[in-house]
This record gives structure tokens, C-alpha cells and sequence, in this order.
């Protein structure tokens, strides 16, 4: 991260020493420590590790859901617990894993949501707003759906819908937390490709927890590699270098093929002819 | 019309015309005849064929009819609230056990006089010292219920939590009663099968007072309750200050079911029942439509239960609680049969 020329003036988002955690009666549990983050405009960033490791944790520390433990994060020049809610509803925007609960919002009432920040006291669309919302629905392809109630779309469809409600609140930063979860193959890549092609044509800045590592791999500007001992972020080409990819898995079953790019399982090696025996 | 946007003038107007209707029905039903033209003149401020009709219109009827608007109005607002609150199509007042509170608050008042004494005694005489009675108690559950629920997340053990505080308040009520003389329990019997009929026009300003302050907190409240459709954390996102907001909601619910449940007695059915009907009929989930349109539904349904049971010609008066279930379940149980879904 030395290539940054002038950090303050570019980054998005950073955080100096960030500790992550919970705090309960028992005690205070530290998820992560001394994290030095920085996101850059127009960088699609994967978030990867594995299952527990505090990928969610750091995600919702990052967007004020939980309380940091120590540390200072970012936002532009100000800091992150000086900002209300609704100000920071305009700067940053969120898809979370959770269901959402049953109603009869619409495809479009569900994305009109996302301009609630800038709306009056009575959530009146302005025809700006209509315009946002339309062009939020139309940049993830639901045009189509569009009058539909979102309870009858399937998933894939519903997290377009979210990714739509995300783009319609207008933030220059997207967090989304693990948004391919309950997606087969090709809605996977479909919407990975959409949040690539958001960052690069929009300048949107967006960070993705995920478990698809080789998709990650293969568009992300910048990767975050979170192991309980370490936190490392960089791009690929550098990881790679550092040989900390390798050993995001402490399994024996995957191993890192530097030819390919990839993960693949040890037997598969062999199949291949790409040996991968460091 | 722009995309998206569901215009629903048609079906306020249709509302707003059979809420005139069923009033004036309301009005014009009752153990004594008073034929429909002398109820327009005395409606229209001219004396009408009898004088007694003039006292019997003015001074209980028109009441009568202005308590069931508040009450039907304010516990389906307070039903949606807690539906969009809890995320769960099942809340209401009664479930989440608030109504049980009012009335343990009201059971305190009227029949802890012969454990408490003196103070009591003098207090249960006042129609305001069973409102704020009341009105404490709802607040007390609704509290509890809140303090337990920041603990478990879990929108179906909330509910489990409401039934447990209803069926607490119910055992309290039980000892309480095993100590009370006949009278005090007659006066708590007659006040728990719910009436609509005993207000005078003072204690009806207050109650409108109370229910209009309600409202005007809650109209600041319909844009976060439409984020709050997505869920806490989507509404935290999307700008929404989650802990005034619930603040907000709770003290006004707590305040109308409170105070409902005081001045009428603990109405069941029509919490949980108006607002399932409403989201059917208007199929939105939008608050800017609901609310109007749930005060609405609730103002017509109680006046048509009330006419019910005013057992129209005769000298009877069933109680309004027994005509509420009888009549909401069964309307209830058909939406979930026709629809095979029911929405928050």
C-alpha cells in the first residue's frame, strides 16, 4: 500500500490501529486487531477468509452496525463516530445476508427505499428520485420486473433488487456481505460482474465478503485476506508474491495454483499436470 | 401517473363514504326508535319531533359513535405499528400481552382497594385515575416486552414473551380478584367485557386529545416505518435513528392502547384483525397509505360491531368484546384461506 501518493485526499474509507470485536459481561472479545484499511475510489475490493474469522464483523464495525473496540475509521476526512446515521446514509449504502421480513412492497417501492436520505419527512419521490430509481432498476437489468411484489422473485433476482436499492441511495461506497450466498453458478458470476462493471463505470468504490475466492481473484482491484493471526490486504499479483494466499486455507485438500490463478483440490492436481507443490 | 406509484383515491373515497354511513347507522340503531329524518335534523344542530330523542342523540349516541372511531381507529394503528415493529403479522396489542397490562393496571386500581385501602378506594371512583391506571400498566408490559427483546432477537420468542406477561398479568388479576368483594369485582367484570357507552363529553376530549397527540407523533414516524419494512439494520443504513424511532413507536402505541383500553375496556381482535384487512384490500405495505386507511377500516368495523351489538330494537346490549371476535376471527380466517399468505 506504499504506492498511495496521498492517502487522506483519496481514500474513501481508511481506519488507523481498528480493533473489532464484541463486548460482553464475560469480557471483550477481540476479532481483529490493528487494522490499517484503505479503500481507494472506483475499487472493487473482495473481502476473503474463512467461515468465523470475523469477515461479518468487520463489515458491520465498518458501516457503524457495531461498535468498534479501538482505533479510528474514516470516512472521507471525518471520522466514523462523528457522523450521524442519516448523514452517513449518504455516503454509504449496504446488502446484507439477512432475509427480509414478508410484505407487498414492490420491486420498485423496495428500491425507492434506498432514496428515503434525500426524500422529505413523507418519503415524497421528487422526479429526480423516480429518475435514480428507474436507472438503479434499469443498471441490474429488472426493468422487467419492475412492478412486481419482490416476494415473488427468486433469489437471484431479489439481490439484484437489493444491489438496485443500494445504487439508488447514491453512495460513493457499497459494502455487501456476502451477496452471492444462495445464488447458483451464473447468477454468482452475473452479479459479480455487475459490481465490477459499477466500479470501474461509476467510480463506486466496493467492498464484497465472499467465499467465491477465485472469482475474487479474478476481478478484484484489491484483496483483503483475513486469518485469525494476521490481516493482509493487496493485489493479487503482490499476494501472491508474499505467498499469502497460499496459506489462506490451513488445508491440505486446497492448495493455491500460481499458474492458474486458482484454488483447486489436491487431487485434481494431478489431472491437470499443473503440480502445485510449492 | 407515474411508474410505481398506486393511486388509492377511489378507495378513500369509498371509505370515507361507508364511515358516514355506518356512523350514521351507528347512530340512528338503538334501543329506541327515532326515525332517520329527526336524527339528520338533530345531526344538522335543528331540534328534532322530541325532546328526549335530542338528549338521548346528544348526549349517548353521538358519544357512543365518537368512542367507537377512536377505539376502532386507534388499536388498528397500534396493531400496524406493532406488526411493523416486531416484523411479525402476528402482533398486536393483545398478543404482546399490552392489553393484559392495562388491564392488571385497571384490575390494581379496582379491586386492590380492599388489599391496598384507602388511597385506592378514593382513587377508583375518578374515570381519569383508570385511564392513567391504564395506561401505566400497557406501559409496563410494553417495557418488559422491549427489555426482553433486545436480548433475543428472535421475532417468534417475542411473541412467546408477550403471551407469557398476558398470561402473568392474568394470574395477578385472578389473586386480586380471590380478594375482592362482590361489587369491586362486578365493577372490573363489567369494565373487561369492554363498553362503549359510558363516556361523557368531557372524558371524551381527553381521550381525543390523547389518541390526536398519538397520531401527530406518529405521522414523523411513516418514512423510518417503511424502512423499517427491510429490516433494523437495512433501516439503520438507510438514515433511520433506530433508537428514537422505536422509542417513538412504543410511546405512542403504549399511549392508545393505554388509553383505549381505559376508557372502553380491553377490546380484543381489532389490533390484530384491521390492519391484515387493510394490507389486503389496499395490497401495499406503504405507511403513508396504511395508516389513514387502517384508521379508517377500524373506525367502520367497530362501528359496525357496536350496531351489532346494540341488537338493533331490542332492550339488550351484548358486550362490544364478545362481537369484535365473534365477528373479526371468522373474517380473518377467510383473507388466510383465500390468500394463503399473510404479510407484515
Amino acid at each position: 500500500m506504499s504506492d498511495v501518493k496521498n492517502p487522506t485526499a483519496t481514500s474513501i474509507l481508511r481506519s488507523e490501529q481498528l480493533a473489532i470485536g464484541y463486548c460482553s459481561k464475560k469480557g471483550t472479545h477481540y476479532v481483529a486487531e490493528n487494522l490499517n484499511l484503505r479503500l481507494e475510489r472506483g475499487q472493487l475490493v473482495c473481502l476473503l477468509g474463512k467461515n468465523g474469522v470475523g469477515k461479518s464483523t468487520l463489515l458491520r464495525t465498518l458501516s457503524k452496525t457495531q461498535h468498534k473496540l479501538g482505533g479510528t475509521i474514516f470516512i472521507e476526512d471525518r471520522e466514523l463516530s462523528e457522523i450521524d446515521s442519516s448523514q452517513l446514509a449518504q455516503k454509504m449504502s449496504l446488502v446484507l445476508t439477512e432475509k427480509i421480513p414478508d410484505s407487498q412492497l414492490t420491486v420498485f417501492e423496495l428500491v425507492a427505499l434506498g432514496r428515503q436520505p434525500y426524500t422529505n419527512w413523507l418519503g415524497k419521490l421528487s422526479s429526480e428520485d423516480h429518475q435514480k430509481v428507474d436507472t438503479a432498476i434499469k443498471q441490474v437489468k429488472l426493468e422487467a420486473l419492475s412492478h412486481r411484489n419482490y416476494f415473488e422473485l427468486s433469489d437471484g433476482q431479489l439481490q439484484k433488487v437489493m444491489i438496485a436499492r443500494a445504487l439508488a441511495q447514491d453512495t460513493d461506497l457499497i459494502l455487501l456481505d456476502e451477496p452471492t450466498a444462495h445464488l447458483d453458478l451464473h447468477h454468482t458470476i452475473e452479479v459479480f460482474q455487475l459490481l465490477k462493471d459499477l466500479a470501474t463505470n461509476t467510480n463506486k468504490t466496493i467492498l464484497i465478503s465472499t467465499h467465491e475466492v477465485n472469482l475474487a481473484l479474478a476481478l478484484a482491484d484489491d484483496l483483503w485476506l483475513m486469518r485469525p493471526d494476521k490481516f493482509v490486504s493487496g493485489s493479487t499479483a503482490n499476494l501472491i508474491e508474499s505467498q499469502d494466499l497460499q496459506n489462506l486455507f490451513p488445508t491440505e485438500q486446497l492448495t493455491f495454483n500460481e499458474k492458474l490463478k486458482q484454488f483447486v483440490f489436491r487431487t485434481q492436481d494431478t489431472d491437470t499436470g499443473l503440480p502445485s507443490k510449492k | 401517473m407515474r411508474t410505481g406509484q398506486k393511486t388509492h383515491t377511489t378507495s378513500f373515497a369509498i371509505l370515507g363514504l361507508l364511515l358516514l354511513l355506518t356512523a350514521f347507522t351507528n347512530i340512528h340503531l338503538g334501543s329506541i326508535h327515532i326515525p332517520s329524518g329527526d336524527i339528520a335534523s338533530i345531526l344538522t344542530g335543528y331540534p328534532s319531533a322530541e325532546k328526549s330523542w335530542d338528549y338521548i342523540v346528544l348526549n349517548y349516541r353521538i358519544p357512543k359513535a365518537i368512542t367507537a372511531i377512536l377505539v376502532g381507529s386507534g388499536l388498528g394503528i397500534s396493531g400496524l405499528l406493532m406488526q411493523t415493529l416486531f416484523r411479525n403479522p402476528l402482533a398486536g396489542p393483545f398478543v404482546l400481552g399490552i392489553s393484559s397490562g392495562a388491564s392488571l393496571g385497571v384490575a390494581f386500581l379496582l379491586l386492590g382497594a380492599s388489599l391496598f385501602g384507602g388511597v385506592f378506594a378514593g382513587l377508583a371512583q375518578q374515570s381519569w385515575s383508570i385511564a392513567l391506571a391504564a395506561s401505566l400498566g400497557s406501559f409496563f408490559v410494553l417495557g418488559a416486552v422491549l427489555l426482553v427483546v433486545k436480548k433475543i432477537r428472535n421475532t417468534l420468542s417475542i411473541l412467546i414473551v408477550g403471551l407469557m406477561f398476558g398470561s402473568i398479568s392474568a394470574a395477578v388479576i385472578n389473586v386480586l380478584s380471590y380478594f375482592s368483594n362482590a361489587e369491586q369485582l362486578q365493577q372490573f367484570v363489567f369494565w373487561s367485557l369492554g363498553s362503549l357507552g359510558n363516556l361523557s363529553w368531557k372524558e371524551l376530549a381527553l381521550f381525543s386529545g390523547i389518541v390526536a397527540f398519538s397520531t401527530v407523533l406518529l405521522l414523523r414516524s411513516i418514512k423510518p416505518l417503511d424502512s423499517l419494512l427491510l429490516g433494523e439494520n437495512y433501516a439503520q443504513s438507510m438514515g433511520v435513528a433506530l433508537k428514537k424511532t422505536r422509542r417513538i413507536l412504543v410511546i405512542s402505541t403504549g399511549l392508545l392502547t393505554g388509553v383505549i383500553t381505559a376508557f372502553a375496556g380491553p377490546i380484543a381482535f381489532v389490533g390484530l384483525a384491521v390492519p391484515h384487512l387493510t394490507k389486503l384490500i389496499f395490497n401495499t405495505s406503504s405507511h403513508k397509505i396504511l395508516l389513514p386507511a387502517v384508521a379508517l377500516n377500524g373506525a367502520i368495523l367497530l362501528l359496525v360491531c357496536d350496531a351489532i351489538a346494540q341488537l338493533p330494537n331490542s332492550e339488550l346490549t351484548l358486550p362490544i368484546n364478545a362481537i369484535t371476535s365473534l365477528f373479526g376471527a371468522p373474517i380473518v380466517i377467510w383473507l388466510l384461506v383465500r390468500k394463503q399468505k399473510i404479510n407484515v
